[in-house]
């Protein structure tokens, strides 16, 4: 079996996946039920400054976006960081790491932007005894409002400023979380990487609206009536994430910064995509709280044994191993021609690639044969565009076929020359060099 | 054969209340709203969707189950009644499984098809609970008069369609009440809670359809008064006849047509009306038999056997027919053919078959011989078209009437649809697409 621990910025776990800060980790019991489950760490749920909690609402925190079959695909939620007492958590935390202290246990902080609210509350963290802290830069709803969360996390300038003052003022490692909701992630990735953090963790959740109730004509979920945005977060954000991920993994001030993935994984496929793109540890919370804590077993088991099958034998070994397929449009080799194929023998005739190319694309497949239904990829029409192939409901029923060197595109008349040629020197780049 | 010893034993009220009312509830109860959403979900929405394609009708299965799916169940019923205006019933009926079912692409990929017609069911069930605004309405009056000639299934799409376009209908049907095997052939399991003359009230609804019930042709009306007074005829007359079983003719009410006794269940207050021997043999391979078959199993009787003269795959009841017969209790007998009832004291006993055989492509007798013991034989080996009461000369084909694909027959003023049109499959919703066409048939002609 493959060895799934992980030391990520010093914090040593049994294996990659930690639950994200969110509900899941509130407390004690929780997690310590997360742990006999088998999660390899937790980031414990945000932690406010001393003083009265912050409330949460007291009608619907969450609301999820279905697919077919009911399955939740999309999540959002309102509510804000612990709405328990300071000194609560940091009992709990004591307790929980001094009888779990192979697992990791990170702490996230959001505490106004002032040098002396930090100052003030990491001492109080380290002395838990728990093995680093995560900056909630993140949070999109609420504590925004506040000028906390995301707020912080939109000016580059104040997580710089803030990532140094923890830096100054605790000797744990310090993870800043980010926000998406932000143009160019790779700016508060250098502005965290600038001041001194240890590693990054993202995403946090997306401003979202989860729909209207078409009786009432109010926005969803509300409360008693009025809603506010909310973070969202589940399987429908991860090709956002895995972007971010990378961005950050293949910007070169940021190249080689520690990364903790998160967003939508709910299997060990979309944990070792994370993990491809730069990820150290994965983070997940809408998984386990769609389907219980019992996954991280799940999650282990297919890691492992695809690790065992591929000869990898270390999380670090794959950490990033894709990053380098990741480039600009304007690389893309624009000799490469594909060719979708359809299996006839998987086929089951429903007729949608033909529609849907017909209708949207390029009117490459046709309908019929002999005057038989049937459908059979156009090479003459084919753009290689992947359409059919991502709207296809049986699983290797149409796959993408390279054309060969000396072979010719049907097209286009040409024959293919297997020499790399991209944009940059197109004939039809005006700007080409 | 020794005849039984015991007493002839045909009777009713075999069963206690509960056990009649529960053998004789819905066969098939309809989805709840969550199956039907997670069944609808599974539809893949196929271009040029091949269910439709198998579906007599056309109805375009897809968006009426997509309209299911995003909870617009006045839409999903819009799609299926403007094509089906017997679509309640169809998905009842309809042997889904050869039809709809069988072509879903699901099929080929895991072998289970959604299950359309329960989704049909699901949709027309919603919409006849709570119709709200009348979903067809009628064209200006064309000043056309057109009879309509039997009111089953044919008949009745027929007339709605004849009424959409602005035509003036009259219906005739020599039964007292309206719907033709809709009302008097099929199975009381498959049509629970009056469910046939409900439909008909609203296909009624859409106005400009004159009822005559108990209006017999060739005896109270006749048709070349009804072409001469009318500006089309349409013949929906099923199916009178009733095959026999070519032995001596029975004396015992006992032995009778399978038809006879189902209908009389359909019409019967309550099934614990209804006679039927301790042991039943049916003889027949079709759905009659099996809905014969059945139906005499949950009256009470204690053995029940249908008797085929060919193999399973040779009879006209579907697979899945012939499943739900024997989950039922009743036995299937094949490669047999019946040689002479017996009698004692002029009651029922028995049935003598003869073992049949192929010889090359050609059904044959064998010598050897069996006897069944029954105190009630139901044939139902297949019905007959009657065109004495046509009174004039249409041509027939197979003894049914001749027509074109769009239903006129050999008469200029004279359509046909239904069982007794020759060339179909004698199914509920190929008689209702035959009347919908010779409909829009009719019409072009009248505006012509």
């Amino acid at each position: 079996m493959a060895d799934l621990s992980t030391t990520f910025v010093g914090i040593k776990s049994p294996n990659p996946f930690w639950l994200a800060s969110a509900p899941p980790t509130d407390k004690e019991y929780n997690v310590r039920r997360a742990f006999e489950a088998g999660w390899g760490g937790v980031v414990w749920k945000t932690l406010g400054e001393e003083g009265p909690p912050i409330v949460n609402v007291n009608g619907p925190r969450y609301e999820s976006l279905l697919s077919d079959q009911r399955r939740v695909i999309g999540f959002n939620n309102i509510e804000l960081i612990t709405d328990r007492p300071l000194q609560t958590n940091l009992q709990e935390i004591r307790r929980v790491k001094r009888d779990f202290p192979e697992r990791a246990l990170v702490v996230s902080l959001m505490v106004p932007c002032e040098e002396g609210a930090w100052k003030a509350i990491l001492p109080m963290v380290e002395d838990t005894g728990c093995d680093g802290v995560e900056l909630n830069f993140g949070c999109p709803h609420g504590m925004s409002e506040r000028g906390m969360g995301s707020a912080v996390g939109q000016v580059p300038e104040y997580i710089e400023m803030v990532t140094r003052w923890c830096k100054q003022y605790t000797g744990l490692p310090v993870i800043v979380k980010l926000t998406p909701n932000i143009t160019d992630i790779r700016q508060p990735a250098r502005a965290a990487h600038a001041g001194g953090a240890d590693a990054v963790s993202l995403i946090n959740t997306i401003n979202s609206v989860m729909g209207v109730n078409l009786q009432s004509m109010r926005m969803s979920p509300n409360v008693g009536g009025m809603g506010s945005h909310g973070g969202y977060c589940g399987p429908a954000v991860k090709p956002i994430a895995l972007n971010m991920v990378a961005e950050i993994a293949r910007d070169p001030p940021t190249a080689g910064l520690p990364i903790s993935g998160i967003g939508g994984i709910t299997t060990w496929r979309d944990a070792a995509e994370f993990i491809a793109l730069g990820s150290g540890t994965v983070q997940v919370c809408t998984a386990a709280m769609v389907y219980g804590f019992k996954i991280v077993q799940d999650l282990c088991d297919g890691l492992s044994n695809f690790m065992d099958e591929q000869g990898y034998r270390s999380v670090q070994q794959m950490v990033g191993l894709a990053v380098p397929s990741i480039t600009n449009w304007n690389q893309l080799n624009l000799n490469h021609i594909e060719k979708a194929v359809i299996d006839q023998d998987l086929c089951i005739q429903c007729g949608r690639c033909h529609v849907v190319c017909e209708d949207t694309s390029h009117q490459a497949i046709s309908a019929t044969k002999n005057g038989k239904r049937h459908f059979a990829v156009l090479d003459e029409e084919c753009v290689g565009c992947n359409l059919c192939v991502s709207i296809c409901p049986v699983p290797g029923c149409i796959s993408m076929k390279a054309l060969q060197p000396g072979e010719v595109d049907k097209r286009t008349g040409l024959t293919v020359s297997g020499d790399y040629a991209n944009w940059t020197t197109h004939p039809n780049n005006p700007a080409r060099a | 054969m020794s005849l039984p010893s015991t007493p002839s034993d045909v009777a009713a009220g075999r069963l206690s209340q509960a056990e009649y009312a529960r053998n004789f509830a819905d066969a098939h109860p309809p989805l709840t709203a969550v199956q039907a959403l997670l069944e609808a979900e599974r539809c893949y929405y196929c271009f040029d969707a091949p269910c439709t394609t198998a579906c007599p009708t056309g109805i375009d299965i897809p968006t009426f189950i997509a309209r299911i799916a995003q909870g617009n169940l006045r839409g999903a019923a819009r799609t299926i009644l403007e094509e089906n205006v017997l679509g309640g019933m169809c998905a009842r009926v309809c042997p889904t499984e050869v039809l709809c079912e069988q072509a879903c692409v699901r099929c080929t990929q895991e072998d289970k098809p959604v299950e359309i017609g329960l989704l049909q069911r699901h949709a027309t069930d919603a919409y006849f609970a709570q119709p709200g605004a009348p979903l067809f309405s009628r064209a200006a009056a064309s000043g056309k008069r057109v009879a309509v000639v039997g009111a089953g299934p044919a008949g009745l799409a027929c007339a709605h369609r004849l009424a959409m376009l602005g035509h003036a209908v009259t219906l005739f049907d020599d039964k007292p009440k309206l719907g033709g095997l809709n009302e008097y052939g099929l199975a009381t399991y498959k049509t629970v809670d009056g469910f046939a003359q409900k439909e008909i009230r609203w296909l009624l609804s859409i106005g400009g359809i004159e009822l005559r019930p108990k209006h017999s042709l060739g005896r109270d009306v006749f048709l070349d008064a009804l072409a001469r007074d009318h500006d089309a005829v349409f013949l929906g007359l099923g199916l009178a006849g009733v095959n026999t079983l070519g032995m001596a003719e029975p004396v015992d009410a006992a032995a009778r047509a399978a038809v006879d006794f189902i209908a009389e269940l359909r019409q019967a207050a309550s099934p614990a009306e209804v006679a039927v021997g301790r042991r039943v043999v049916v003889i027949g391979g079709g759905m009659t038999a099996v809905d014969a078959a059945v139906q005499s199993r949950l009256l009470g009787a204690e053995d029940v056997t249908m008797v085929y003269r060919r193999g399973p795959e040779a009879m006209s009841a579907s697979d899945y027919e012939q499943q739900w017969a024997q989950t039922n209790g009743v036995r299937i007998k094949h490669w047999a053919a019946p040689q002479q009832l017996l009698l004692a004291d002029g009651r029922v006993r028995g049935v003598r078959f003869t073992r049949t055989a192929l010889q090359g492509d050609r059904l044959v007798q064998t010598e050897d011989r069996f006897d069944i013991e029954a105190d009630m034989v139901l044939s139902a080996i297949g019905q007959v078209f009657e065109a004495q009461p046509l009174g004039l000369s249409l041509e027939l084909k197979g003894g049914r009437i001749a027509t074109d694909a769009q239903g006129r027959t050999s008469h200029p003023k004279i359509w046909a649809g239904g069982d007794c049109r020759a060339g179909g499959r004698d199914l509920t919703v190929e008689a209702v697409q035959h009347g919908k066409v010779a409909a829009i048939a009719i019409d072009h002609q009248l505006r012509a």
